[in-house]
Protein backbone atom coordinates (compact mmCIF):
# COMPACT_ATOMS: atom_id res chain seq x y z
CA UNK A 1 0.00 0.00 0.00
CA UNK A 2 2.84 2.30 0.84
CA UNK A 3 4.29 1.85 -2.63
CA UNK A 4 0.99 2.64 -4.23
CA UNK A 5 0.56 5.73 -2.16
CA UNK A 6 3.95 7.00 -3.21
CA UNK A 7 2.84 7.09 -6.83
CA UNK A 8 2.00 10.64 -7.63
CA UNK A 9 -0.97 11.10 -9.90
CA UNK A 10 0.02 13.02 -12.99
CA UNK A 11 -1.52 16.42 -13.34
CA UNK A 12 -3.82 16.99 -16.25
CA UNK A 13 -3.17 19.88 -18.59
CA UNK A 14 -5.74 22.14 -16.99
CA UNK A 15 -4.39 21.41 -13.54
CA UNK A 16 -0.95 22.40 -14.68
CA UNK A 17 -2.39 25.63 -15.95
CA UNK A 18 -4.25 26.10 -12.71
CA UNK A 19 -1.19 25.56 -10.56
CA UNK A 20 1.04 27.48 -12.95
CA UNK A 21 3.74 24.84 -12.65
CA UNK A 22 3.58 21.11 -12.12
CA UNK A 23 4.32 19.66 -8.73
CA UNK A 24 7.31 17.38 -8.42
CA UNK A 25 7.34 14.06 -6.65
CA UNK A 26 7.24 13.98 -2.88
CA UNK A 27 4.58 16.62 -2.86
CA UNK A 28 2.62 17.89 0.11
CA UNK A 29 -0.28 15.75 -1.02
CA UNK A 30 1.22 12.93 1.02
CA UNK A 31 0.10 14.79 4.12
CA UNK A 32 -3.37 13.35 3.67
CA UNK A 33 -2.30 9.73 3.68
CA UNK A 34 -1.80 7.37 6.56
CA UNK A 35 1.60 6.35 5.21
CA UNK A 36 3.11 9.59 6.43
CA UNK A 37 5.30 9.67 9.47
CA UNK A 38 4.20 11.96 12.27
CA UNK A 39 4.83 15.46 11.07
CA UNK A 40 4.61 18.74 12.90
CA UNK A 41 1.25 19.25 11.25
CA UNK A 42 -0.30 15.92 12.26
CA UNK A 43 1.20 16.21 15.73
CA UNK A 44 -0.18 19.69 16.25
CA UNK A 45 -3.60 18.60 15.07
CA UNK A 46 -3.82 16.68 18.33
CA UNK A 47 -3.85 13.28 16.72
CA UNK A 48 -0.68 11.27 16.20
CA UNK A 49 -0.38 8.75 13.41
CA UNK A 50 -1.84 6.05 15.64
CA UNK A 51 -4.84 8.21 16.37
CA UNK A 52 -5.44 8.62 12.68
CA UNK A 53 -5.40 4.89 12.07
CA UNK A 54 -7.72 3.86 14.88
CA UNK A 55 -10.22 6.66 14.42
CA UNK A 56 -13.34 5.86 12.46
CA UNK A 57 -12.25 7.70 9.35
CA UNK A 58 -15.33 8.39 7.27
CA UNK A 59 -13.34 9.12 4.16
CA UNK A 60 -11.61 6.45 2.19
CA UNK A 61 -9.33 6.77 -0.75
CA UNK A 62 -11.63 5.99 -3.64
CA UNK A 63 -8.71 5.45 -5.96
CA UNK A 64 -5.31 5.03 -4.46
CA UNK A 65 -3.34 5.63 -7.60
CA UNK A 66 -3.60 7.46 -10.89
CA UNK A 67 -6.78 9.14 -9.75
CA UNK A 68 -6.42 12.14 -11.99
CA UNK A 69 -5.92 10.32 -15.31
CA UNK A 70 -8.93 8.12 -14.55
CA UNK A 71 -11.03 11.17 -13.81
CA UNK A 72 -9.96 12.70 -17.10
CA UNK A 73 -11.38 9.77 -19.06
CA UNK A 74 -14.65 9.35 -17.22
CA UNK A 75 -16.88 11.86 -15.59
CA UNK A 76 -16.12 11.70 -11.89
CA UNK A 77 -18.63 9.79 -9.84
CA UNK A 78 -21.04 12.13 -8.13
CA UNK A 79 -20.08 10.78 -4.73
CA UNK A 80 -16.36 11.52 -4.81
CA UNK A 81 -14.25 14.62 -4.90
CA UNK A 82 -10.76 15.21 -6.25
CA UNK A 83 -8.66 17.05 -3.67
CA UNK A 84 -5.15 18.06 -4.70
CA UNK A 85 -5.26 15.38 -7.38
CA UNK A 86 -6.50 12.56 -5.17
CA UNK A 87 -9.99 11.15 -5.21
CA UNK A 88 -11.91 10.84 -1.95
CA UNK A 89 -15.29 9.28 -1.36
CA UNK A 90 -17.90 11.53 0.19
CA UNK A 91 -20.08 8.59 1.24
CA UNK A 92 -20.76 8.86 4.93
CA UNK A 93 -20.03 12.59 5.13
CA UNK A 94 -22.92 14.38 6.83
CA UNK A 95 -24.57 16.99 4.61
CA UNK A 96 -23.97 19.67 7.26
CA UNK A 97 -20.18 19.28 7.07
CA UNK A 98 -18.61 22.22 5.29
CA UNK A 99 -15.76 21.77 2.86
CA UNK A 100 -13.56 23.61 5.37
CA UNK A 101 -14.35 21.19 8.18
CA UNK A 102 -13.93 18.22 5.86
CA UNK A 103 -10.45 19.42 4.89
CA UNK A 104 -9.32 20.27 8.40
CA UNK A 105 -11.10 17.82 10.67
CA UNK A 106 -11.37 14.72 8.49
CA UNK A 107 -8.50 14.96 6.00
CA UNK A 108 -6.13 16.87 8.32
CA UNK A 109 -5.33 19.33 5.54
CA UNK A 110 -4.92 22.06 8.14
CA UNK A 111 -3.21 24.52 5.82
CA UNK A 112 -6.66 25.92 5.08
CA UNK A 113 -7.60 28.10 8.05
CA UNK A 114 -10.86 28.80 9.84
CA UNK A 115 -11.17 32.49 10.63
CA UNK A 116 -14.70 33.88 10.86
CA UNK A 117 -16.44 30.75 9.53
CA UNK A 118 -19.02 33.06 7.88
CA UNK A 119 -17.49 34.06 4.56
CA UNK A 120 -16.20 37.40 5.78
CA UNK A 121 -12.45 36.93 6.21
CA UNK A 122 -11.20 34.69 3.38
CA UNK A 123 -8.83 32.58 5.51
CA UNK A 124 -10.61 29.45 4.25
CA UNK A 125 -10.18 30.25 0.53
CA UNK A 126 -9.63 27.21 -1.68
CA UNK A 127 -10.12 26.54 -5.39
CA UNK A 128 -13.09 24.55 -6.64
CA UNK A 129 -12.70 23.69 -10.33
CA UNK A 130 -9.96 26.32 -10.45
CA UNK A 131 -12.01 29.15 -8.96
CA UNK A 132 -11.57 30.63 -5.51
CA UNK A 133 -14.41 30.14 -3.04
CA UNK A 134 -14.97 30.35 0.70
CA UNK A 135 -14.78 26.73 1.89
CA UNK A 136 -16.55 27.68 5.15
CA UNK A 137 -19.78 28.42 3.24
CA UNK A 138 -19.44 25.45 0.89
CA UNK A 139 -21.12 22.21 1.90
CA UNK A 140 -18.75 19.30 1.30
CA UNK A 141 -21.46 17.22 -0.37
CA UNK A 142 -21.88 19.99 -2.94
CA UNK A 143 -18.34 19.58 -4.31
CA UNK A 144 -19.02 15.98 -5.35
CA UNK A 145 -17.64 15.46 -8.84
CA UNK A 146 -15.48 18.59 -8.62
CA UNK A 147 -11.79 19.33 -8.16
CA UNK A 148 -10.56 21.08 -5.04
CA UNK A 149 -7.11 22.59 -4.62
CA UNK A 150 -5.84 23.67 -1.22
CA UNK A 151 -2.59 25.33 -0.21
CA UNK A 152 -1.12 21.83 0.23
CA UNK A 153 -1.72 21.20 -3.47
CA UNK A 154 0.11 24.34 -4.56
CA UNK A 155 3.69 23.73 -3.50
CA UNK A 156 5.86 22.70 -0.59
CA UNK A 157 9.19 23.60 0.97
CA UNK A 158 11.85 23.31 -1.69
CA UNK A 159 9.36 23.61 -4.50
CA UNK A 160 7.27 26.66 -3.72
CA UNK A 161 4.64 27.97 -6.05
CA UNK A 162 5.82 31.32 -7.45
CA UNK A 163 3.14 33.08 -5.41
CA UNK A 164 4.30 31.39 -2.22
CA UNK A 165 7.90 32.38 -3.01
CA UNK A 166 6.81 35.96 -3.65
CA UNK A 167 5.00 36.14 -0.31
CA UNK A 168 8.20 34.96 1.41
CA UNK A 169 10.32 37.44 -0.54
CA UNK A 170 8.04 40.40 0.22
CA UNK A 171 7.16 39.45 3.79
CA UNK A 172 3.47 39.24 2.86
CA UNK A 173 2.42 38.24 6.36
CA UNK A 174 3.13 38.67 10.02
CA UNK A 175 1.28 36.08 12.10
CA UNK A 176 0.58 33.97 9.00
CA UNK A 177 -2.97 32.94 9.81
CA UNK A 178 -4.53 34.55 6.74
CA UNK A 179 -1.62 33.63 4.47
CA UNK A 180 -2.84 30.40 2.89
CA UNK A 181 -6.14 32.06 2.05
CA UNK A 182 -4.33 35.12 0.69
CA UNK A 183 -2.12 32.93 -1.51
CA UNK A 184 -5.02 30.81 -2.79
CA UNK A 185 -6.88 34.02 -3.61
CA UNK A 186 -3.84 35.56 -5.29
CA UNK A 187 -3.21 32.48 -7.46
CA UNK A 188 -6.85 32.47 -8.61
CA UNK A 189 -6.68 36.21 -9.28
CA UNK A 190 -4.00 35.58 -11.93
CA UNK A 191 -6.66 34.10 -14.24
CA UNK A 192 -9.36 36.69 -13.55
CA UNK A 193 -10.06 39.86 -15.55
CA UNK A 194 -8.44 42.26 -13.12
CA UNK A 195 -6.69 45.47 -14.14
CA UNK A 196 -2.96 46.10 -13.84
CA UNK A 197 -2.78 48.64 -11.00
CA UNK A 198 -2.17 48.20 -7.29
CA UNK A 199 -5.69 49.49 -6.75
CA UNK A 200 -7.05 46.72 -8.97
CA UNK A 201 -5.14 44.13 -6.94
CA UNK A 202 -6.50 45.59 -3.69
CA UNK A 203 -10.06 45.23 -4.96
CA UNK A 204 -9.25 41.77 -6.28
CA UNK A 205 -7.92 40.74 -2.87
CA UNK A 206 -10.73 42.44 -0.91
CA UNK A 207 -12.16 39.11 0.19
CA UNK A 208 -9.09 38.34 2.29
CA UNK A 209 -8.64 40.17 5.56
CA UNK A 210 -5.21 40.51 7.24
CA UNK A 211 -5.39 41.62 10.86
CA UNK A 212 -1.66 42.23 10.97
CA UNK A 213 -1.99 44.71 8.13
CA UNK A 214 0.52 43.19 5.72
CA UNK A 215 -1.48 44.54 2.80
CA UNK A 216 1.26 46.60 1.08
CA UNK A 217 3.58 43.59 1.09
CA UNK A 218 0.82 41.30 -0.15
CA UNK A 219 0.12 43.68 -3.04
CA UNK A 220 3.84 43.80 -3.83
CA UNK A 221 4.03 39.99 -3.88
CA UNK A 222 1.00 39.64 -6.14
CA UNK A 223 2.25 42.35 -8.49
CA UNK A 224 5.65 40.70 -8.77
CA UNK A 225 4.11 37.40 -9.88
CA UNK A 226 1.83 39.27 -12.30
CA UNK A 227 4.87 40.96 -13.78
CA UNK A 228 3.83 44.43 -12.62
CA UNK A 229 5.86 46.59 -10.29
CA UNK A 230 4.07 47.74 -7.19
CA UNK A 231 4.22 51.29 -5.93
CA UNK A 232 4.24 50.01 -2.36
CA UNK B 1 -25.70 23.41 12.53
CA UNK B 2 -28.79 21.20 12.60
CA UNK B 3 -28.44 18.26 10.27
CA UNK B 4 -30.70 17.90 7.23
CA UNK B 5 -31.34 15.61 4.32
CA UNK B 6 -29.68 16.48 1.02
CA UNK B 7 -30.48 15.76 -2.59
CA UNK B 8 -29.15 17.05 -5.90
CA UNK B 9 -31.76 16.66 -8.65
CA UNK B 10 -30.62 16.88 -12.26
CA UNK B 11 -33.78 18.34 -13.80
CA UNK B 12 -36.03 21.30 -13.02
CA UNK B 13 -39.04 18.96 -12.88
CA UNK B 14 -37.42 16.86 -10.19
CA UNK B 15 -36.34 19.94 -8.25
CA UNK B 16 -39.82 21.46 -8.29
CA UNK B 17 -41.33 18.11 -7.34
CA UNK B 18 -39.08 17.69 -4.33
CA UNK B 19 -39.83 19.03 -0.89
CA UNK B 20 -37.10 21.01 0.76
CA UNK B 21 -35.35 24.34 0.70
CA UNK B 22 -33.40 25.14 -2.45
CA UNK B 23 -29.69 25.80 -2.08
CA UNK B 24 -27.43 27.18 -4.82
CA UNK B 25 -24.31 29.18 -3.92
CA UNK B 26 -25.12 28.85 -0.24
CA UNK B 27 -23.53 32.18 0.63
CA UNK B 28 -26.63 33.36 2.50
CA UNK B 29 -28.27 30.09 3.47
CA UNK B 30 -25.27 28.25 4.94
CA UNK B 31 -24.32 31.40 6.82
CA UNK B 32 -27.82 31.67 8.33
CA UNK B 33 -27.92 27.94 9.09
CA UNK B 34 -24.72 28.28 11.11
CA UNK B 35 -26.36 31.13 13.03
CA UNK B 36 -29.47 29.06 13.67
CA UNK B 37 -31.63 31.61 11.84
CA UNK B 38 -32.44 28.99 9.19
CA UNK B 39 -33.01 25.36 10.16
CA UNK B 40 -34.29 23.59 7.05
CA UNK B 41 -34.93 19.86 7.56
CA UNK B 42 -34.19 19.19 3.87
CA UNK B 43 -31.97 20.87 1.27
CA UNK B 44 -32.41 20.51 -2.47
CA UNK B 45 -29.18 21.42 -4.29
CA UNK B 46 -30.13 23.11 -7.58
CA UNK B 47 -26.59 23.69 -8.86
CA UNK B 48 -26.70 20.64 -11.16
CA UNK B 49 -29.74 21.98 -13.04
CA UNK B 50 -29.09 23.03 -16.66
CA UNK B 51 -29.67 26.71 -15.87
CA UNK B 52 -26.13 28.07 -16.15
CA UNK B 53 -26.26 29.72 -19.59
CA UNK B 54 -26.60 33.31 -20.76
CA UNK B 55 -28.49 33.56 -24.04
CA UNK B 56 -28.96 36.54 -26.35
CA UNK B 57 -32.62 36.66 -27.38
CA UNK B 58 -33.92 37.41 -30.88
CA UNK B 59 -35.31 40.76 -29.69
CA UNK B 60 -31.85 41.77 -28.44
CA UNK B 61 -32.64 41.04 -24.80
CA UNK B 62 -30.80 38.61 -22.57
CA UNK B 63 -31.97 35.40 -20.90
CA UNK B 64 -29.88 34.61 -17.83
CA UNK B 65 -30.03 31.17 -16.24
CA UNK B 66 -30.70 31.20 -12.51
CA UNK B 67 -27.50 29.24 -11.84
CA UNK B 68 -25.20 31.68 -13.65
CA UNK B 69 -22.62 32.77 -11.07
CA UNK B 70 -22.40 36.45 -10.19
CA UNK B 71 -18.78 36.68 -11.39
CA UNK B 72 -19.60 35.04 -14.72
CA UNK B 73 -22.56 37.33 -15.26
CA UNK B 74 -20.57 40.45 -14.35
CA UNK B 75 -17.86 39.54 -16.86
CA UNK B 76 -20.09 38.20 -19.64
CA UNK B 77 -19.25 40.09 -22.87
CA UNK B 78 -22.90 40.91 -23.59
CA UNK B 79 -23.44 42.23 -20.06
CA UNK B 80 -20.26 44.32 -20.26
CA UNK B 81 -21.36 45.68 -23.64
CA UNK B 82 -25.08 46.35 -23.18
CA UNK B 83 -25.90 46.09 -19.46
CA UNK B 84 -23.03 47.87 -17.76
CA UNK B 85 -25.20 48.83 -14.78
CA UNK B 86 -25.62 45.15 -13.99
CA UNK B 87 -21.92 44.38 -14.34
CA UNK B 88 -20.97 47.33 -12.13
CA UNK B 89 -23.54 46.40 -9.50
CA UNK B 90 -22.39 42.79 -9.37
CA UNK B 91 -18.72 43.71 -9.12
CA UNK B 92 -19.43 46.16 -6.31
CA UNK B 93 -21.01 43.45 -4.19
CA UNK B 94 -19.44 40.98 -1.76
CA UNK B 95 -15.95 39.58 -2.48
CA UNK B 96 -14.45 37.75 -5.47
CA UNK B 97 -14.83 34.44 -3.62
CA UNK B 98 -18.50 35.04 -2.82
CA UNK B 99 -19.21 36.24 -6.37
CA UNK B 100 -17.76 32.96 -7.65
CA UNK B 101 -20.28 31.11 -5.48
CA UNK B 102 -23.41 33.27 -5.54
CA UNK B 103 -25.93 32.72 -8.34
CA UNK B 104 -28.39 34.96 -10.16
CA UNK B 105 -31.39 33.20 -8.63
CA UNK B 106 -29.87 33.10 -5.17
CA UNK B 107 -28.95 36.78 -5.22
CA UNK B 108 -32.59 37.64 -5.92
CA UNK B 109 -33.48 35.82 -2.69
CA UNK B 110 -30.65 36.93 -0.41
CA UNK B 111 -31.75 37.93 3.08
CA UNK B 112 -31.20 41.16 4.95
CA UNK B 113 -28.04 41.88 6.91
CA UNK B 114 -30.00 43.43 9.80
CA UNK B 115 -27.99 42.37 12.89
CA UNK B 116 -31.15 41.65 14.86
CA UNK B 117 -32.35 39.30 12.15
CA UNK B 118 -29.01 37.47 12.13
CA UNK B 119 -28.58 37.14 15.92
CA UNK B 120 -30.90 34.78 17.80
CA UNK B 121 -29.86 36.33 21.11
CA UNK B 122 -30.57 39.91 20.08
CA UNK B 123 -34.21 40.11 21.08
CA UNK B 124 -37.26 40.42 18.88
CA UNK B 125 -37.31 40.31 15.10
CA UNK B 126 -40.58 40.13 13.20
CA UNK B 127 -38.83 38.91 10.07
CA UNK B 128 -37.11 36.03 11.85
CA UNK B 129 -39.82 35.31 14.40
CA UNK B 130 -43.17 36.99 13.57
CA UNK B 131 -44.86 38.79 16.42
CA UNK B 132 -41.74 39.36 18.50
CA UNK B 133 -41.28 43.02 17.57
CA UNK B 134 -38.55 44.97 15.77
CA UNK B 135 -35.44 45.54 17.87
CA UNK B 136 -33.85 47.77 15.25
CA UNK B 137 -36.40 50.59 15.51
CA UNK B 138 -35.36 51.43 19.06
CA UNK B 139 -31.88 49.89 18.71
CA UNK B 140 -28.96 50.27 16.35
CA UNK B 141 -30.33 51.20 12.96
CA UNK B 142 -27.61 53.21 11.23
CA UNK B 143 -27.62 50.87 8.22
CA UNK B 144 -31.39 50.32 8.16
CA UNK B 145 -33.91 51.36 5.53
CA UNK B 146 -35.59 54.75 5.20
CA UNK B 147 -38.01 53.83 2.41
CA UNK B 148 -40.75 51.20 2.48
CA UNK B 149 -40.44 50.59 6.21
CA UNK B 150 -43.26 49.75 8.60
CA UNK B 151 -43.72 49.75 12.37
CA UNK B 152 -42.82 46.05 12.21
CA UNK B 153 -39.59 46.09 10.22
CA UNK B 154 -36.97 48.51 8.90
CA UNK B 155 -34.54 45.93 7.49
CA UNK B 156 -32.65 46.98 4.36
CA UNK B 157 -32.64 44.84 1.24
CA UNK B 158 -28.90 44.14 0.84
CA UNK B 159 -28.50 43.34 -2.86
CA UNK B 160 -26.70 45.44 -5.46
CA UNK B 161 -27.59 43.14 -8.36
CA UNK B 162 -31.32 43.48 -7.69
CA UNK B 163 -31.11 47.28 -7.80
CA UNK B 164 -29.59 47.09 -11.29
CA UNK B 165 -32.18 44.50 -12.35
CA UNK B 166 -34.92 46.81 -11.07
CA UNK B 167 -33.64 49.71 -13.18
CA UNK B 168 -33.38 47.34 -16.15
CA UNK B 169 -36.98 46.14 -15.58
CA UNK B 170 -35.97 42.50 -15.47
CA UNK B 171 -38.53 39.71 -15.66
CA UNK B 172 -38.20 36.70 -13.37
CA UNK B 173 -39.09 33.25 -14.70
CA UNK B 174 -40.53 30.89 -12.11
CA UNK B 175 -41.43 27.23 -12.30
CA UNK B 176 -43.62 25.81 -9.55
CA UNK B 177 -45.98 23.02 -8.68
CA UNK B 178 -48.68 24.78 -10.74
CA UNK B 179 -46.51 25.34 -13.81
CA UNK B 180 -44.47 28.19 -15.26
CA UNK B 181 -45.04 31.91 -14.90
CA UNK B 182 -43.16 35.20 -15.18
CA UNK B 183 -43.05 38.03 -12.65
CA UNK B 184 -41.84 41.57 -13.31
CA UNK B 185 -39.16 42.44 -10.80
CA UNK B 186 -41.23 45.47 -9.74
CA UNK B 187 -43.91 43.07 -8.54
CA UNK B 188 -41.59 40.45 -7.08
CA UNK B 189 -40.70 41.93 -3.68
CA UNK B 190 -43.24 42.69 -0.98
CA UNK B 191 -43.09 45.59 1.44
CA UNK B 192 -42.72 44.44 5.06
CA UNK B 193 -46.04 45.83 6.27
CA UNK B 194 -47.44 43.57 8.98
CA UNK B 195 -45.70 40.47 7.60
CA UNK B 196 -41.98 41.21 7.14
CA UNK B 197 -41.31 37.47 7.17
CA UNK B 198 -42.92 37.29 3.71
CA UNK B 199 -40.41 38.95 1.39
CA UNK B 200 -41.62 38.11 -2.10
CA UNK B 201 -44.50 36.62 -4.09
CA UNK B 202 -42.98 33.15 -4.48
CA UNK B 203 -45.02 30.22 -3.22
CA UNK B 204 -43.65 27.09 -1.57
CA UNK B 205 -41.87 24.94 -4.16
CA UNK B 206 -41.40 27.79 -6.64
CA UNK B 207 -38.01 27.77 -8.36
CA UNK B 208 -36.51 30.75 -10.15
CA UNK B 209 -35.23 29.40 -13.47
CA UNK B 210 -34.23 32.49 -15.47
CA UNK B 211 -34.08 36.26 -15.48
CA UNK B 212 -34.87 38.10 -18.71
CA UNK B 213 -33.52 41.53 -19.50
CA UNK B 214 -35.35 43.62 -22.09
CA UNK B 215 -33.26 45.01 -24.98
CA UNK B 216 -30.88 47.73 -23.78
CA UNK B 217 -31.53 49.99 -26.81
CA UNK B 218 -28.19 51.72 -26.40
CA UNK B 219 -29.11 53.28 -23.08
CA UNK B 220 -26.46 54.88 -20.91
CA UNK B 221 -26.12 53.10 -17.59
CA UNK B 222 -24.44 53.64 -14.24
CA UNK B 223 -24.36 51.94 -10.86
CA UNK B 224 -23.00 54.14 -8.08
CA UNK B 225 -22.50 52.66 -4.62
CA UNK B 226 -21.63 54.60 -1.48
CA UNK B 227 -20.45 52.70 1.59
CA UNK B 228 -18.28 52.81 4.69
CA UNK B 229 -15.25 51.29 2.95
CA UNK B 230 -14.28 50.96 -0.69
CA UNK B 231 -14.59 47.18 -1.04
CA UNK B 232 -16.49 44.25 0.42
CA UNK B 233 -19.18 46.30 2.13
CA UNK B 234 -22.92 46.73 1.77
CA UNK B 235 -24.31 49.98 0.41
CA UNK B 236 -25.36 52.85 2.66
CA UNK B 237 -26.90 54.25 -0.48
CA UNK B 238 -26.63 53.27 -4.12
CA UNK B 239 -28.26 54.28 -7.37
CA UNK B 240 -28.80 52.51 -10.67
CA UNK B 241 -29.62 54.72 -13.63
CA UNK B 242 -30.58 53.62 -17.14
CA UNK B 243 -31.16 56.59 -19.43
CA UNK B 244 -31.69 57.65 -23.02
CA UNK B 245 -30.48 61.19 -23.64
CA UNK B 246 -31.07 63.07 -26.90
CA UNK B 247 -30.07 66.64 -27.60
CA UNK B 248 -29.26 67.28 -23.95
CA UNK B 249 -32.71 66.13 -22.86
CA UNK B 250 -33.71 62.99 -21.03
CA UNK B 251 -36.02 61.04 -23.35
CA UNK B 252 -36.38 58.01 -21.13
CA UNK B 253 -34.97 57.04 -17.74
CA UNK B 254 -35.17 54.41 -15.03
CA UNK B 255 -33.92 55.08 -11.50
CA UNK B 256 -33.54 52.53 -8.70
CA UNK B 257 -31.89 52.81 -5.31
CA UNK B 258 -30.17 50.35 -2.99
CA UNK B 259 -29.17 50.48 0.66
CA UNK B 260 -32.12 52.67 1.57
CA UNK B 261 -35.20 50.52 0.92
CA UNK B 262 -36.82 47.45 2.39
CA UNK B 263 -36.75 46.17 -1.17
CA UNK B 264 -34.77 47.22 -4.27
CA UNK B 265 -36.27 50.68 -4.64
CA UNK B 266 -37.61 51.88 -7.97
CA UNK B 267 -38.30 55.61 -7.99
CA UNK B 268 -41.12 56.38 -10.37
CA UNK B 269 -41.15 59.85 -8.79
CA UNK B 270 -37.60 60.59 -9.98
CA UNK B 271 -38.34 59.18 -13.43
CA UNK B 272 -41.43 61.37 -13.81
CA UNK B 273 -39.49 64.41 -12.66
CA UNK B 274 -36.76 63.78 -15.24
CA UNK B 275 -38.57 62.63 -18.38
CA UNK B 276 -38.42 65.26 -21.11
CA UNK B 277 -36.32 67.60 -18.99
CA UNK B 278 -32.88 69.01 -19.69
CA UNK B 279 -30.06 66.89 -18.34
CA UNK B 280 -28.69 69.40 -15.86
CA UNK B 281 -27.74 69.58 -12.19
CA UNK B 282 -30.88 71.39 -11.08
CA UNK B 283 -33.16 68.79 -12.62
CA UNK B 284 -31.08 65.96 -11.21
CA UNK B 285 -31.38 67.44 -7.72
CA UNK B 286 -35.14 67.89 -8.13
CA UNK B 287 -35.45 64.27 -9.14
CA UNK B 288 -33.41 63.19 -6.12
CA UNK B 289 -35.64 65.27 -3.84
CA UNK B 290 -38.67 63.55 -5.35
CA UNK B 291 -37.10 60.14 -4.89
CA UNK B 292 -36.55 60.66 -1.17
CA UNK B 293 -39.75 62.59 -0.44
CA UNK B 294 -41.36 59.66 1.33
CA UNK B 295 -38.28 58.80 3.43
CA UNK B 296 -38.87 57.97 7.09
CA UNK B 297 -35.50 58.08 8.80
CA UNK B 298 -34.67 57.17 12.39
CA UNK B 299 -32.11 59.08 14.46
CA UNK B 300 -29.05 57.02 13.48
CA UNK B 301 -29.83 56.73 9.77
CA UNK B 302 -31.13 60.23 9.08
CA UNK B 303 -27.89 60.91 7.18
CA UNK B 304 -29.02 58.45 4.54
CA UNK B 305 -31.66 60.86 3.23
CA UNK B 306 -29.11 63.42 2.05
CA UNK B 307 -26.59 60.72 1.12
CA UNK B 308 -29.13 59.01 -1.13
CA UNK B 309 -30.08 62.32 -2.76
CA UNK B 310 -26.47 63.08 -3.58
CA UNK B 311 -25.99 59.52 -4.78
CA UNK B 312 -28.93 59.77 -7.21
CA UNK B 313 -27.82 63.23 -8.36
CA UNK B 314 -24.28 62.07 -9.07
CA UNK B 315 -25.38 58.85 -10.77
CA UNK B 316 -27.65 60.86 -13.08
CA UNK B 317 -24.79 63.21 -13.90
CA UNK B 318 -22.50 60.26 -14.67
CA UNK B 319 -25.10 58.45 -16.78
CA UNK B 320 -25.95 61.49 -18.89
CA UNK B 321 -22.43 62.87 -19.30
Amino acid sequence: MADELKQEPELRDDQQLLDLEPLTSGSAKDDSTFANPVTRRTFLSGLGAAGLVVSAHPLSMAAEQSAAPAAAQDAPAATSVLINGKSYSLAGVEPRVTLLDLLREQLYLTGTKKGCDHGQCGACTVHVNGRRVNSCLTLAVMVAGKEVTTIEGLGQPGNLHPMQAAFVEHDGYQCGYCTSGQIMSAVALMKEPIGPSDEDVKHGMAGNICRCGAYPNIVAAVQQVRGHSSAS
Amino acid sequence: MQNFTYERPSSVDKAVGSSGKFIAGGTTLVDLMKLGVEEPPALVDVTALPLDQVEVLANGGLLIGAMVRNSDLANHPEVKKSYLVLSEALLSGASPQLRNMATTGGNLLQRTRCPYFRDLTSGGCNKRNPGTGCSAIEGHHRTMAILGTSDNCIATHPSDMCVALTALEAVIYVEGKKGKRTIAIGEFYKLPGDTPNIENVLEPGDLITHVELPPAHGTKQVYLKLRDRASYEFALASAAVVAKVEGGHIRWVRVAMGGVGTRPWRSHEAETALTGKAANAANFRSAAEAALKGAKPHPENAFKVELAKRCVTRALKMATA
